[in-house]
């Protein structure tokens, strides 16, 4: 018994110490980790699996979260070795820091839209129709990228939402419609796309009033900076533009 | 004689591992303080959405503790003084949300109590609006605390025993009469406690609010959900809203421990 609890112990008090002690692995198995904003998840996957094809031996592993998430983890010295941002706003704190290798490169661009059930129960057609007091509208809190395209729209629009809730992200929103406990959201024209058919997008002229820039960039930290560097460049190139524009993203 | 009354040394490698466990609660809590910018501490905490918050997490959780003892009670009274067919099944399901993680709960209440949930239609035309309202949160925060309650009240009543009830009922008490001069007193100790659990539970409520009733300030936007918001873009508001959190928490712990229990 008592060497028992002892060793677990030993056990909790070892795997504490150890657990930030990640290496990159040897020369046969390489492992890239991505930091990615959130709305990226399915175009980088794969893009991911595009460069492992390509990178025999070369593991990409991917941490998708908020951009401000991720940009806080980088700061506080997480391995990670390339960085996606969904605004330029996060990268410029990464690059103030000197944790951005050379400079960040623009690589895809995101407009807002309106999502709406599939039976658009409230009927909604236009951006003012989300002022309506009897229209549910659910919108990205201002104190994220979303939340700040939202207000943006807004201010060049003159339309002023109600919103019945401020969601901590995209995905909160999202589903907020899809349940139908929402009549209407505010989301990327990405999301649209991504939730099929759960949702029905309406495109409206004021949004190209907020363009969010996506800026990549390999991270000065990174054990292995030239592979870090091709992976910018396969999201930048023909085949990683590609992916993006199938998931809906526009050209920076 | 003396054999149950004297102290029984306890094994010295005992304190090793309870000392590491003690650390390792209190540390953290330790480096909150280390991080609160204590210039701007005040200004931080009383700006109007962190007081909006408190407020409605305060107002919340009271009404939570409350719907939690209106029907706690009675539910740990029949699981402990009764016997029925399936009754051990009933109890597991009704602790179930002790060890659901709350945005699973919230996703429940959601297919329930949402407008397209179970009873919904219901609502609706009884006229009651639940989605995004601040009845949602004190939903969520019920469903979350009430199982602490209940277990903790069950578990006074099964040591208080029977006896003092059988006497005064064959006295000619009738079962009201019993249950509010002989039983509530006897298990008044255990029924603060998880009162007192129900609402730090009901305090700390995150995942199941922000999946089911949304987040806006001064309606359902309770002061961890503040919290987390405020990480995105200010980070020492968030920190100083921590400890505020932390204080209550401690606050309220002391209370109950000042009456005895816990």
């Amino acid at each position: 018994m008592k060497r028992w609890v002892l060793g677990a112990a030993v056990l909790l008090l070892s795997t504490a110490a150890c657990g930030s002690g990640e290496s990159s692995g040897s020369e046969e198995s390489k492992t890239l980790t991505v930091y990615a904003a959130a709305s990226l998840s399915s175009s980088f996957e794969e893009i991911g699996k595009q460069f492992e094809a390509d990178h025999e031996g070369v593991k990409v592993k991917f941490s998708f979260g908020g951009s401000s998430d991720l940009v806080a983890q980088i700061q506080q010295g997480a391995p990670a070795d390339v960085f996606a941002s969904a605004d330029t706003k996060n990268m410029d704190k990464a690059t103030a820091d000197d944790l951005v290798e050379g400079d960040p490169v623009d690589f895809a661009s995101n407009t807002l839209e309106i999502a709406v059930p599939p039976d658009n129960p409230a009927g909604v057609a236009s951006l003012e129709d989300l002022a309506k007091p009897a229209t549910k509208v659910v919108v990205c809190a201002a104190e994220v990228p979303c939340g700040a395209a939202t207000q943006g729209v807004q201010d060049a629009s003159g339309v002023t939402i109600k919103p019945v809730s401020e969601e901590q992200s995209v995905t909160d929103v999202l589903n907020k419609v899809t349940s139908g406990e929402a009549d209407a959201g505010l989301v990327y024209v990405t999301d649209v796309e991504a939730a099929g058919d759960k949702v029905k997008g309406i495109t409206f002229p004021e949004s190209s009033e907020v363009v969010n820039t996506y800026p990549i960039g390999a991270l000065a930290d990174s054990k292995d900076k030239d592979l870090a560097q091709e992976f910018v460049d396969l999201v930048t190139g023909d085949a990683g533009q590609k992916v993006l524009a199938d998931a809906g993203f526009a050209k920076p | 004689m003396a054999h149950g009354s004297r102290q029984v040394g306890l094994p010295t490698w005992v304190f090793v591992p309870a000392a590491a466990g003690a650390l390792f609660v209190v540390l953290p809590l330790a480096a909150i303080l280390t991080r609160v910018e204590w210039s701007d501490f005040f200004s931080l905490i009383t700006s109007d959405s962190s007081v909006d918050a408190l407020q409605l997490s305060l107002r919340t959780s009271s009404v939570s503790t409350l719907l939690c003892v209106v029907f706690g009670v009675p539910m740990a009274m029949v699981l402990a003084r009764t016997s029925f067919r399936g009754q051990q099944l009933m109890r597991s399901l009704v602790l179930l949300p002790l060890v659901l993680p709350p945005v699973v709960g919230g996703i429940a209440l959601l297919y329930t109590f949402g407008r397209r949930g179970l009873l919904g239609h219901t609502f609706e035309v009884l006229g009651i609006e639940v989605a995004f309202s601040t009845t949602a949160v004190v939903l969520a925060q019920t469903f979350v605390a009430l199982p602490f309650l209940v277990v903790s009240l069950e578990g006074a009543l099964r040591t208080a025993g029977g006896r003092y009830e059988a006497v005064a009922s064959t006295l000619g008490a009738r079962p009201t009469t019993v249950f509010r001069r002989v039983t509530l007193p006897l298990v008044l100790p255990g029924l603060v406690s998880g009162a007192v659990l129900s609402f730090a539970r009901a305090l700390g409520e995150f995942g199941a609010t922000i999946t089911f009733a949304g987040s806006l300030q001064g309606v359902t936007r309770t002061l961890p959900l503040e919290i987390y918001l405020q990480r995105e873009s200010d980070a020492d508001a968030a920190v100083a809203l921590s400890l505020v959190l932390v204080i209550v928490a401690v606050v309220v712990i002391g209370l109950a421990r000042g009456r005895g229990e816990i």
